[in-house]
């Protein structure tokens, strides 16, 4: 599966979130972020939570988030940063009117 | 406790506020060492008899109170017990009549 | 603190007394009972637990302080360097985090427990605590001084949450005045914490 996003990309984590065992944490959903790296395929959690345990790998990537962007009352140096693993199909292009 | 119905599940807890960080150790017991190398045991054999994301999964859909309540490998042997009834290593009956056995070889003498 | 020790007797081993203790017992049994586990299986994975601890970590830390090359490949690669120093992680997607004078990073599971404990050993109750997966990520600052740890303003703090497949271990910045120290006498400077990131990594001359 050729990932969809490479490093230096802007990302936006998706919302919805439906009951089941899900990896991205509640407090970046809809934040925007900076692909950090691409750490390889591994399989869906989410999938695997559920006894599939031959699903497919999926890509998953680091995402750099500014701090003062995740909080809004964060108190450090602006340049304070965040990393998380995010799966693909939690991220959409932070900026889809760009080609 | 109440559930809160909103879509924040327990276990998700980042950003949430919180007290002072306890710096709290315990030497593990005999016990939690047994649960630790279960899960390592069943999740590492080829094939899988349960993976560690229905070990996470079994924890984060305990209500509240009992997440609290519970300890760490508390919540793991609830969670492991669970998942191999699901994966069908072992049978609630198979379970229940076990679990009869052992507390009562624990609990023959009464004071 | 006792998580190394390899004698069973060490351990606490009293009559259980709580369900979860007898249902600890029972899958246990059963399992061994149906011949999914044996007691030696299960025995031999609870020794190998207790054989991972800090030191293993100090040692890649000690070797990368003293190594500039291991150090650069320990970054890109952490679990080919690691197995050159003959350590076996498995399969851990680790990943080593380079504290320097501009930034200094910092370890959380938010959602667990996540931890490289194939390299640590099995991590303290705090890391696993409400207090700390709940402020690490929104408030690192605050934390660390907790840790008697104070990071100046115009350090960057990296907070890595460990969300998925990858496991982290800090690699603090070596103190000044160590330059005469051997690889050893460096690795009984590293404690555990040093490599969650909680703390820096001390010396004194005295």
């Amino acid at each position: 599966m050729t990932p969809l996003f490479q490093t230096g990309n802007a990302v936006r984590v998706r919302k919805g979130s439906p009951p089941g065992h899900i990896r991205t944490p509640f407090y970046v959903r809809g934040c925007k972020g900076v692909i950090e790296r691409v750490a390889g395929e591994y399989r869906n959690p989410e999938e695997l939570a559920f006894g599939r345990f031959d699903t497919p790998v999926v890509p998953l990537y680091r995402v750099r988030f500014q701090q003062q962007e995740v909080w809004p009352d964060y108190q450090g140096n602006p340049q304070d940063s965040l990393d998380v693993e995010i799966f693909e199909f939690w991220l959409e292009p932070a900026n889809p009117e760009k080609t | 406790m109440e559930r809160d119905f909103t879509s924040r599940s327990h276990h998700d807890m980042g950003g949430l506020e919180a007290g002072h960080i306890q710096y709290n150790e315990h030497d593990y017991e005999f016990w939690e060492k047994n649960v630790d190398a279960m899960l390592v045991l069943l999740t590492s054999k080829s094939p899988k008899l349960m993976s560690v994301d229905q070990l996470r999964k079994g924890i984060e859909s305990l209500p509240p109170d009992a997440y609290e309540k519970m300890s760490y490998y508390e919540r793991w042997i609830f969670s492991i017990t669970q998942a191999l009834q699901y994966n069908g290593v072992l049978t609630t009956e198979e379970l229940s009549r076990k679990l009869e056995e052992v507390q009562s070889r624990y609990e023959t003498e009464e004071v | 603190m006792k998580t190394s020790s390899t004698n069973e007797s060490d351990t606490k081993n009293t009559a259980p007394t709580t369900y979860y203790q007898f249902l600890e017992i029972s899958v246990r049994e059963l399992l061994i009972e149906k011949g999914v586990l044996s007691a030696e299986d299960i025995r031999n994975a609870v020794k190998e637990m207790d054989s991972r601890g800090p030191e293993l970590g100090a040692q890649v830390v000690a070797r990368a302080w003293v190594d500039p090359q291991f150090k650069q490949s320990l970054l890109q690669d952490a679990p080919s360097a690691v197995k050159t120093l003959g350590l076996d992680i498995g399969p851990v997607q680790l990943l080593v985090v380079e504290n320097t004078p501009e930034v200094h990073n910092l370890i959380v599971c938010t959602l667990c427990s996540c931890y490289p404990r194939s390299l640590l050993g099995l991590p303290p109750d705090w890391y696993k605590s409400r207090e700390y997966r709940s402020r690490a990520v929104r408030e690192p600052r605050s934390v660390l001084l907790e840790f008697g740890t104070d990071i100046s303003d115009e350090v960057e703090v990296r907070v890595h949450d460990s969300t998925a497949d990858l496991r982290y271990l800090v690699l603090p910045q070596r103190p000044a005045g160590t330059g005469h120290l051997t690889e050893d006498e460096l690795a009984a400077l590293v404690k555990r914490d040093s490599m969650i990131g909680v703390t820096e990594v001390c010396f004194s001359a005295i």
